[in-house]
């Protein structure tokens, strides 16, 4: 039988709601297995820890070919509607709404959960002095900003998984 | 499929290893099957969770979510994390007698 995955470190990269989900999942779901697990949040995806941004994540409608509506399985939303005003808003709501049937908890609650799973939570160097941020515009779960080589370090013996 | 003794009861197993019924479930059986698991002894807050998890199975036939056993058992997610290492939900629904867990949060 092949070697059970022992570690993962998981990139999140994107800073939509549909960007930043599965993410969360797989780090939630490793630790429930019994999976070590590290996020490491990049680029937009920091916006899913950065305390003023956390509650408001949108579904992107623009440029996505594959939205449909009502749902999944419904007729295809032709990809210049998406970018009508409000759209966004609306397949938002559509979503968190789905999400919450499932029992899968909001981007803040879900961090504390995950974070309190013993999974640890970093923020990407490079991107925090881009976008001019300091450690106190995140959430209390981000442990540190560290840089790409601390990654990497941390990620030793891990699965590296990026989203 | 595979048998195996616990507690000097011979029980029937699933591939996963759970018990393949519900009704070979008993304490002692629990407490055998939480040793295989790495947990010597269960105390009042391991059979809090575990007495939770068979409720809800018998109410719903699924083991219940992480979030929402935290949130009506009154163990938090650390809590939980450290009662059963490594893995809660799959212990936990092992040791209680009920099948892995199929949900993914």
């Amino acid at each position: 039988m092949a070697e059970p995955i022992k570690k993962v470190s998981i990139v999140i990269s994107r800073g939509s709601l549909e960007g930043v989900y599965p993410g969360l999942i797989m780090a939630n779901g490793a630790r429930m297995e019994g999976i070590e697990a590290t996020l490491f949040f990049t680029f937009f995806g920091l916006h899913a820890v950065i305390e003023k941004k956390m509650d408001h994540l949108k579904v992107a409608t623009v440029g996505n070919p594959a939205m449909c509506v009502p749902s999944a399985m419904g007729p295809g939303l032709p990809t210049w509607m998406g970018a009508i005003p409000g759209m966004s808003w609306f397949a938002t709501g559509m979503m968190k709404k789905e999400i919450e049937k499932l029992d899968i908890p909001p981007i803040r609650e879900f961090i504390e959960m995950i974070h309190d799973t013993g999974c640890e939570i970093y923020g990407c160097k490079a991107t925090v002095d881009m976008f001019h941020l300091t450690k106190k515009d995140f959430c209390p779960q981000v442990d540190d900003i560290i840089s790409v080589g601390q990654f990497y370090e941390k990620s030793a013996g891990s699965q590296i998984i990026f989203t | 499929m595979a048998v195996k003794e616990y507690a000097g009861k011979m029980v029937e197993l699933d591939a996963d290893g759970n018990l393949a019924k519900q009704t070979d479930w008993n304490e002692d059986v629990a407490k055998a099957l939480a040793v295989e698991e790495g947990i010597p002894e269960l105390n009042d807050r391991r059979w809090l969770v575990i007495n939770y998890m068979r409720k809800e199975f018998e109410a719903k036939g699924d083991a219940p979510s992480i979030r929402k056993l935290t949130k009506e058992s009154g163990v938090d997610t650390k809590e939980l994390y450290t009662l059963f290492p490594g893995g809660p939900a799959k212990k936990a629904a092992r040791i209680a007698g009920l099948p892995k867990p199929k949900g993914c949060i």
